[in-house]
């Protein structure tokens, strides 16, 4: 279970969240939507703990754990996964050994033991081929040339391995084609599970009716100004912020 | 009132005058070699150890830099054979034939002179004393310059290896100058190598230098026959003075390739003086230096394309931590009649500390109008971006760290043709970053 109590963050001096608070609990997926600038990434990368952005006030809590103490190798072991909006390039490290380095440091730092060439191999091959992932991808170099919605594809592939206890999904479905937002949410879909919480942040109501969240968070101005079920997204999609947005302090 | 007099020269331009005059009778070579050392050693006494007011010389005063000239090596002893008996171990997994130098000094009982068919391999000191005609057509004539410490290689040449590969031949395996210090006491040793691969014939070259304590000036005289293909590897290593220059000429429609690799080198400055004297030919002149502690590595070319439709790369990158410094100095000449050229120039430093320091000149002189000719450089830290990247998902800081800095040594280091040297200089790279952690 998440839960964020009064987070404010700041970024080159910014003030960018404003005393968010959110609880996400396990097996829940919880949307969020809000107007461009509102935080969203911001919240995103404080979770995952991106340098820069300096959480000034509240807490994180994860399983109980305030992770805003860990660095992001360790919140990534303790089980936090971020979909980036925009996933870089990494020239020159092989998809494979990323994710190979990246599993079994995850493991290591959990205690577990690495796993074996062919089991990992097996499990790469499986998780791919559901996605959609061809193997010419995987040979390339992180993100190297691939295109926007094969990027955001990648970052699903990583979260499929990686099984996250929490993850967040930053506007994984811009860049998508129609075909690509079905398999992308499909994969996010098979990794719903009563042991895993999700945050969907989006800007379209249409990937909600692929991955129905179990509620909506309207994000504006760093704070959280409104929560409901699955049919909030449609009202915004009707009406647009403005109602919501003056709310915020 | 006490004027106080300055010596025109420094300590080590007298101790290398010193040296001169003491070994001129017994260094190989009379009349013609005689003549070509004691016109080169005038140059070095009118001109002295270039400095920074020496454009190429700039960034790397050796005027400075070499307080000590260290004297002449001794002939080496069976004591110095047995120290160096593991030199050029970097490649040992590399199915390569070994011709090893000890303290400048062709020794043959170390090397590998197995015959194969179309390769002649002697030694420069036995070629001067012999008056051999290839070597007297060509010593000192492969790219004249007025660089000084190739005219001190010239003065002061005691040996060096002479190979000739014939037309049409390709060699089996790799050649691998090893070219190692005994670090008995501290010693200098100049060498000049002469190397014809003639029309047709294929060659991988490799030299490693290697050695504490040592001050070591070489030259490797290259000339490549038209059609040929040849692919050199420099490796530098160890706590000296490594002074390397490549004189080379390149035939037409050939292929060459030449990489220059330096980790846990103290002091190496190499310069690569290359000619491409015949259309039609594709070249690439790459280099990746590892540096920390007080490294210094130069890497100083001059590309001269005197023939028309010639492809140049020229690529260096440098990776360096603590207080070290790179130097980057590349000239691309292009020849009036040179025209349809092709030459891009790109040059990368990874700064890991705040303390070192890149140094990067490239420069383009173009008399042709008809070229596509161009340079670009950056010089950096890691991109923390790309970090955090890594570290969201799970790989801490040093692994991350480590991940790119690989994968940006490993981008140039995968250009080198031949795969078990490849592989040999990858390893070499993580263990330089091994050491890092
Ligand atoms: N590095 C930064 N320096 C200064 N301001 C920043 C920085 N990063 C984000 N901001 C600002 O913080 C605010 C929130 O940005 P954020 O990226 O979190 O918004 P968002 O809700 O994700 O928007 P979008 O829907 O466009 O993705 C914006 O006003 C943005 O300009
Ligand atoms: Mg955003």
């Amino acid at each position: 279970m998440l839960e964020i109590k009064n987070l404010h963050a700041e970024v080159e001096g910014k003030k960018i969240l404003n005393g968010l608070t959110l609880t996400v609990n396990k097996g829940q997926v919880a949307a969020i939507m809000g107007p461009n600038g509102s935080g969203k990434s911001t919240l995103a990368y404080v979770l995952a703990g991106k340098p820069g952005y300096e959480v000034t006030e509240g807490e994180v809590l994860l399983d109980g754990q305030n992770i805003l103490e860990l660095s992001p190798d360790g919140r990534a072991a303790k089980g936090v996964f971020l979909a980036f909006q925009y996933p870089v390039e990494v020239p020159g490290v092989a998809t494979m050994t990323f994710l190979r380095t990246a599993l079994n440091a995850q493991r290591k730092t959990r205690g577990e033991g690495e796993l074996s060439t062919p089991e990992f191999m097996k499990l790469v091959r499986d998780t791919s081929t559901k996605l959609g992932v061809s193997q010419e991808h995987l040979r390339r170099a992180v993100n190297v040339g691939f295109s926007g919605g094969e990027k955001k594809r990648n970052e699903i592939l990583q979260m499929a391995i990686l099984q996250p206890r929490l993850a967040v999904l930053d506007e994984t479905d811009s860049g998508l084609d129609i075909d690509a937002l079905q398999i992308v949410a499909e994969g996010v879909n098979r990794l719903r599970s009563p042991e895993r919480s999700m945050i969907v942040i989006t800007h379209y109501q249409r990937l909600l009716n692929f991955i129905v969240p179990d509620v909506v968070h309207v994000l504006a101005k760093g704070q959280v100004v409104k929560t409901g079920g699955k049919e909030l997204a449609l009202e915004l999609e009707a009406k647009g912020y403005a109602q919501f947005v003056g709310e915020a302090a | 009132m006490n004027v106080e007099l300055r010596p025109v020269k420094t300590e080590a331009e007298q101790a290398l005058s010193a040296a001169y005059a003491a070994a001129r009778a017994t260094l190989p070579g009379k009349g013609d070699v005689a003549k070509l050392r004691e016109d080169a050693f005038r140059r070095f006494e009118t001109r002295g150890l270039p400095h920074r007011r020496v454009e190429e010389w700039k960034y790397t005063d050796l005027r400075a830099l070499l307080r000590t000239a260290y004297p002449l090596a001794p002939a080496p002893d069976a004591a110095a054979h047995a120290r160096v008996r593991n030199a050029g171990g970097i490649l040992s997994g590399v199915d390569r034939r070994r011709l090893v130098f000890v303290d400048g000094v062709f020794a043959p009982e170390l090397s590998d002179l197995t015959e194969e068919e179309g390769l002649t391999i002697g030694s420069l000191a036995e070629a001067l004393t012999k008056a051999d005609p290839l070597a007297m057509a060509r010593v000192g004539k492969t790219f004249v310059t007025e660089d000084v410490a190739v005219a001190l290689n010239t003065a002061l040449m005691g040996d060096g290896a002479v190979i000739r590969v014939a037309a049409g031949v390709a060699l089996r395996r790799p050649i691998h100058l090893i070219f190692a210090a005994s670090n008995d006491r501290p010693s200098a040793s100049y060498v000049r190598s002469l190397i014809v691969i003639e029309k047709g014939a294929h060659a991988t070259i490799v030299e490693s230098y290697e050695g504490a304590s040592s001050q070591i000036n070489s030259a490797l005289e290259l000339i490549v026959g038209d059609d040929a293909r040849v692919d050199t590897i420099k490796i530098a290593s160890g706590r000296a003075l490594q002074m390397a220059s490549l004189l080379a000429t390149v035939g037409a429609r050939a292929i060459f390739n030449s990489f220059a690799f330096a980790a846990d080198a103290e002091l190496v400055r190499t310069q690569s003086f290359i000619r491409f004297a015949g259309e039609d030919t594709k070249a690439a002149v790459r280099g990746v230096s590892l540096l920390r502690g007080r490294d210094h590595v130069d890497n100083t070319l001059l590309i001269e394309h005197a023939a028309p439709h010639c492809q140049s790369r020229e690529q260096f990158r440098a990776v360096l931590d603590g207080d070290s410094r790179s130097v980057f100095q590349g000239k691309i000449v292009v020849q009036p009649h040179a025209q349809k050229t092709d030459a891009k120039m790109l040059t990368r430093a990874l700064l890991l500390s705040e303390t070192a320091e890149a140094d990067n000149k490239p420069e383009l002189e173009i008399f042709a109008d008809d070229v596509v000719c161009g340079h670009g450089a950056t010089a950096g830290a890691l991109d923390p971006g790309l970090k955090f990247y890594l570290m969201s998902r799970g790989i801490s800081e040093k692994e991350s760290e480590a991940l790119l800095i690989e994968a940006f040594i490993d981008e140039t280091i995968e250009e080198i043709a031949h795969e078990g040297i490849r592989d040999a200089l990858k390893f070499a790279a993580l263990k330089w970053l091994g050491v890092r952690s």
